[in-house]
C-alpha cells in the first residue's frame, strides 16, 4: 500500500526503494452523480403516472316510448344543472301550492349530502335520481353529477338523464334572477 | 508467530456502476414512456374518480370550448375503411389525392360541404380555424360519421367498438353540444361510449370510499 486512502485502484506495485511523485487521483466521487439520477428517475416516474388520463363510461338508455320507466313519487329527486354551477333540486313532483318552498337551490358542494340523504331515506327499489341538465349549464356539470352518483354509490339504472320540461326551465331563470346569477 | 496483517480497507464504495445504473434506468425510463402527442385542439377535461385507463388506440371525438367538434380516427388499421364508406355514402366524389389527403389527416372537423375545397387546398387549415363537425340537430353530420365508423367495423365484435369509442371534451363546453354528441351516437344504436377524463381521488368517507369499489360499472 504505497498510496494510501482513497484510490485503491490504480496502484501499481512497485519495487523497494523506487519513489515516485506523488499523483493526485483522478478519481470523481460519483455519489452526487448518483443522487441526481435517482432524482431524476423518480421525478420521471411520477410525473408521467400522473398525467394518465381514465375513461368514464357512459351507457345511455334506448328511447323507446313503450318503456317508459314509471317512478315513484316518494323516491325521486330531480336534480337540475344551471347555469354558473348552479344545481336546484326538488323531491318527488312539483305541486302548484308549494312549489316555492319546494325547489330549492344548491351547489356541487352541497348536493353530495342531499343525494346521500335521499338515498339513505329511500328504500332501494324506489330511488330514483333524475338529472336534467338546462342549456346554459357545462360539460363539466354533467361529468360531475354523474361522478357524484358514483361517488355516492348509487346503482346503475337508478339515475337517468332527462330533458327539462318550461316548468323547470321558467323556475331556473326566476331563481337565477333572483340571486343574480350570470 | 509472524504478526498477521490485517489490510485495511477503505470504506468508500465505487459508485460508478450505482451511476451507470440510475443513468440506464433514467434513461429506460424517458425513452419508454410515450410522449404525449402534440395537442392541437386544447382542451381540458373534467375530473371523475373512474380510474380505468383511457385506452390508446381510440376514435376520439373532441368538443371544444367554442363548442366546435373534432373527430380522431386512431384506428389506423380502420381509418381508410372509415373514410371510403363515408365519401360513398355521403356522395362526396373525392379523387383517390384528395382521398389520400384526408386519411393522412390527423383530425377531421369541416363540415362536409367544405371538406373537398380544403383538401383541394394546398396548406392545412389550423385547427383554431376549422368550423368542427356541425351537430345541430338538424344537420348532425357527426351521425354520419359514426355511421360509417360503424360500417367499417361492421361484423366485429361491438364491444371493441364501445371500448375504443371515447367523447373528450373542455369543461366549459356548454351540454346542448354534448347532448348532439349524444344523439350522434344514440342515432346509430351506440348506446355505450366513455368519456375522457382526469382521475381524481375518491373523496374521505364517501359511500364509493367505504365500499372500497372505485369502479363498478
Amino acid at each position: 500500500m504505497a498510496e494510501m486512502d482513497t484510490s485503491s485502484g490504480g496502484g501499481h506495485k512497485k519495487g523497494p526503494g523506487v519513489k515516485k511523485p506523488k499523483k493526485n487521483s483522478t478519481r470523481v466521487d460519483l455519489t452526487p452523480m448518483v443522487d441526481l439520477g435517482f432524482l431524476l428517475i423518480t421525478f420521471f416516474v411520477f410525473t408521467t403516472t400522473m398525467s394518465q388520463s381514465t375513461a368514464m363510461s357512459m351507457n345511455e338508455p334506448k328511447d323507446d316510448p313503450n318503456q317508459q320507466l314509471k317512478v315513484k313519487n316518494s323516491g325521486a329527486m330531480t336534480i337540475l344543472l344551471g347555469k354558473g354551477n348552479q344545481v336546484y333540486y326538488y323531491f318527488g313532483q312539483l305541486m302548484p301550492e308549494t312549489i316555492s318552498q319546494d325547489f330549492k337551490s344548491t351547489n356541487f358542494a352541497g348536493i353530495r349530502a342531499l343525494i346521500l340523504e335521499k338515498k339513505k331515506a329511500t328504500p332501494i327499489d324506489d330511488l330514483m335520481y333524475i338529472i336534467k341538465s338546462d342549456e346554459k349549464s357545462t360539460f363539466k356539470n354533467a361529468i360531475d353529477i354523474l361522478d357524484e352518483m358514483t361517488i355516492s354509490a348509487v346503482p346503475p339504472g337508478h339515475y337517468a338523464e332527462v330533458d327539462m320540461v318550461p316548468v323547470e326551465k321558467m323556475l331556473i331563470k326566476t331563481t337565477e334572477d333572483a340571486n343574480g346569477i350570470k | 508467530m509472524p504478526k498477521v496483517k490485517i489490510p485495511r480497507k477503505s470504506t468508500t464504495v465505487d459508485m460508478t456502476a450505482m451511476c451507470d445504473v440510475a443513468f440506464l434506468l433514467l434513461t429506460f425510463f424517458i425513452l419508454a414512456t410515450k410522449q404525449k402527442p402534440p395537442e392541437v385542439l386544447k382542451v381540458k377535461t373534467p375530473t371523475s374518480v373512474s380510474s380505468k385507463a383511457a385506452p390508446e388506440k381510440s376514435i376520439l371525438i373532441t368538443m371544444t370550448k367554442d363548442g366546435k367538434v373534432f373527430l380522431m380516427l386512431g384506428d389506423d388499421t380502420k381509418k381508410s375503411a372509415i373514410i371510403e364508406d363515408f365519401n360513398t355514402t355521403r356522395g362526396l366524389q373525392l379523387s383517390a389525392a384528395e382521398l389520400a389527403k384526408l386519411k393522412k389527416a390527423e383530425y377531421i372537423g369541416l363540415p362536409i360541404n367544405k371538406l373537398k375545397s380544403a383538401l383541394d387546398m394546398p396548406q392545412e387549415i389550423p385547427a383554431n380555424l376549422m368550423d368542427g363537425i356541425p351537430i345541430d340537430s338538424t344537420n348532425n353530420e357527426l351521425s354520419y360519421w359514426i355511421k360509417s365508423i360503424t360500417n367499417a367495423y361492421k361484423g366485429e365484435d361491438l364491444r371493441k367498438l364501445q371500448e375504443m369509442m371515447l367523447v373528450k371534451g373542455d369543461g366549459e363546453a356548454l351540454y346542448p353540444i354534448f347532448k348532439s354528441v349524444k344523439e350522434a351516437f344514440k342515432a346509430n344504436e351506440l348506446f355505450k361510449f366513455r368519456i375522457v377524463t382526469e382521475g381524481e381521488t375518491v373523496p374521505l368517507g364517501s359511500e364509493l370510499y367505504n365500499t372500497g369499489k372505485t369502479e363498478k360499472k
